[in-house]
């Protein structure tokens, strides 16, 4: 047996001490393991936390650290829940999350189900529709701004191929009506391929024997597609959905970079507007109020719907 | 499949759906494939209109990217005459070379960060996997919950402590600040990830090696790890494309010494108006290494996108 790293840090300090590195308990072990990642998870996700909470029923702003920091009990909460403003943000975050999640699960469903036709190269066709995903969203949306100028952009031309519009006539970003869609466009491109991946290992856990015992019942194949192919997805198409339910919540750098929220405000979801009332305006305990809003919103939502997910696995 | 299977789909069936997919795949390809080109574009061909899908090739956009340049005169320019290929690109257009940009810094400190916290995530992250993995520890599914629920935050909001906390211990807008930040957001998903791939290395294998004399670190380092080897590699790069690409903690935490390139490539403007081909040349040069990366990484791919949650 070769000398092995603690072997040698063993025989180099003394005999008390060596014997603790080679007789650790297993105990020991576990705690000198996990204690890193515990301590750094306290100090920078944790204590925030507590702070964020603390700073919430507080009139403080972060730009004037000299100045005096009252307690104002709930009225942070009280404003954010009647001010129509962000009421206005939520349906704006709503249509993203609704829209999104809509495209994303119909052709993320379609796609997985047609790769799944096993036909010659489906790895390598699978790999590049993959590839928006991994990219950096803030990067990429940036450049969609291009994309879709209205004399110079490729989008518009392209819309004009298939609708004979003309290119000049519509902005994507620029109209009131069609921002809230271009968005939801970047972001179905961008994140179909999650969807479409996820539902692919829903299909391919499918075992063939029960395909091959439907079809000596005589099922139809569209009988076979709803009463095996959908239930047997559906766990894996809810996980999905999850997934991209929160992240689409949370939605910032894509949206940022493409409209910044605008024209006026008619894509501004919540994780702009409230950066904006964090970073711009400065109120802290306002916004920090917000944020622990936000929290409560997508934990309670989650743990609802991990229970249904529960509920159809179990079935 | 040797055998005939009454589940094969049918000939028609498989042209059929490649035909859809080949189409779709080109679709999705058309924004990246227009990014890339227009790198290569002159001003002019990036805003012609209509768009020019065929162009004769320039390195302006590149040369844009990496320099600062101001106006000259005729006396100037016949004064300097270019000695390099890229002075001679810049000086066609009546300009010369002033000074890098501040382009490669930015994109050393993605280097930087990237690596720093993937290193640190990667190694933490072991260690806790397979303490989680092996061992019975004290209210071990809420730990393995809340280092999950971390992620659940919209960014902007664990930024307003983060932001104050680094302000008051003077870690903002430095490396060592962003390297910590982004190791505790990539913690959950390296502990996750590499607890599911510790949980498939069969325990006998280390109970050979205690029974043998070696100590649990021992048996750790040389039976654990080797066998371990491939899921920790995927989780690194996983690691590596979130910190590379992370852009909201970023744009707020850090402004002229640790920026990253995903906020700074979208602040770059040319001379006049917003010099796309530059823009485009420092989303090539920051998005291709993603690209291999992910083509490397396509069999773990869907395991490291949703935490383990699914395995192929």
């Amino acid at each position: 047996m070769s000398e092995t790293l603690v072997d040698r840090a063993a025989s180099a300090t003394p005999q008390r001490i060596s014997r603790r590195i080679r007789g650790l308990s297993d105990r020991a072990i576990a705690w000198i393991f996990i204690g890193p990642t515990v301590i750094l998870l306290l100090a920078v996700n944790i204590f925030p936390l507590i702070w964020t909470i603390y700073l919430s029923f507080t009139n403080y702003r972060a730009n004037r650290p000299g100045a005096e920091v009252e307690w104002v009990g709930l009225r942070n909460y009280q404003r954010i829940l009647n001010d129509p403003e962000i009421w206005q943000t939520m349906q704006a975050t709503a249509h993203f999350v609704f829209w999104t999640l809509f495209f994303q699960v119909l052709i993320g469903f379609a796609l997985a189900w047609l790769i799944n036709q096993k036909f010659r190269g489906n790895d390598l066709w699978t790999t590049i529709i993959v590839l928006p995903m991994m990219l950096s969203p803030a990067v990429v949306g940036n450049f969609w701004t291009f994309l879709y100028q209205p004399q110079i952009g490729i989008f518009n031309y392209i819309v004009t191929f298939f609708t004979g519009a003309d290119p000049t006539s519509f902005s994507m970003i620029g109209d009131v009506r069609l921002a809230p869609w271009s968005i939801v466009i970047v972001d179905t491109w961008m994140w179909t391929p999650f969807v479409m991946l996820i539902c692919l290992a829903g299909l391919r856990s499918i075992p063939e024997s029960i395909y091959e015992a439907a079809e000596c019942d005589r099922a139809s194949k569209w009988r076979q597609f709803w009463t095996i192919t959908v239930p047997m997805v559906l766990p894996f198409l809810m996980l999905a959905v999850l997934f991209r339910g929160i992240e689409n919540f949370k939605m910032f750098d894509l949206v940022v970079q493409l409209t910044g929220g605008g024209p006026g405000s008619t894509t501004e979801v919540t994780s702009i507007n409230l950066k904006r009332e964090a970073f711009e305006k400065w109120r802290t305990g306002y916004s920090s109020a917000y944020a622990v809003i936000l929290f409560v919103t997508v934990f309670g939502l989650a743990s609802i719907y991990v229970k249904a997910l529960n509920r159809v696995k179990n079935r | 499949m040797s055998s005939y299977s009454i589940t094969e789909p049918s000939r028609g069936m498989k042209w059929t759906a490649g035909l859809l997919v080949v189409a779709y795949a080109l679709i999705t390809l058309l924004p990246l494939l227009w990014i890339m080109a227009t790198g290569f574009k002159s001003t002019n061909d990036a805003i012609a209109y209509p768009p020019k899908v065929f162009f004769e090739p320039t390195l302006e956009g590149y040369v844009n990217l990496f320099t600062i340049q101001n106006r000259a005169s005729a006396e100037q320019l016949a004064e300097n005459p270019a000695t390099t290929w890229y002075d001679r690109i810049v000086q066609d257009k009546g300009m010369v070379i002033s000074g890098p940009s501040r382009f490669g810094e930015m994109f050393m400190n993605s280097v930087i960060i990237g690596f720093g916290s993937t290193f640190l995530s990667v190694v933490l992250g072991t260690l806790a996997a397979y303490a989680f993995s092996r061992f019975r520890v004290p209210l071990k599914d809420d730990l393995m919950f809340f280092i999950l629920s971390t992620r659940m935050m919209p960014p902007i909001a664990v930024a307003i402590p983060i932001f104050l906390m680094f302000r008051a211990v003077g870690l903002s807008d430095t490396h060592a600040g962003m390297i910590l930040l982004y190791t505790a957001v990539n913690l959950s998903l390296a502990v996750w990830l590499l607890k599911g791939f510790i949980d498939e290395i069969p325990r006998e294998y280390e109970e050979a090696a205690l029974i043998d004399g070696y100590t649990r670190f021992q048996a750790f380092v040389k039976v654990v790890l080797p066998q371990a080897a491939t899921g920790i590699a995927s989780t690194a790069i996983f690691c590596l494309i979130f910190a590379w690409n992370e852009y909201a903690f970023a744009v707020l935490l850090t402004s002229g010494n640790a920026q990253t390139a995903p906020p700074f490539i979208p602040t770059i403007i040319g001379n006049t108006g917003r010099d796309w081909p530059a823009v485009a040349a420092g989303a090539t040069i920051f998005l291709v290494p993603v690209m291999v990366f992910t083509i490397l990484l396509r069999k773990h791919l869907l395991r490291g996108i949703t935490f383990g949650a699914v395995r192929k």
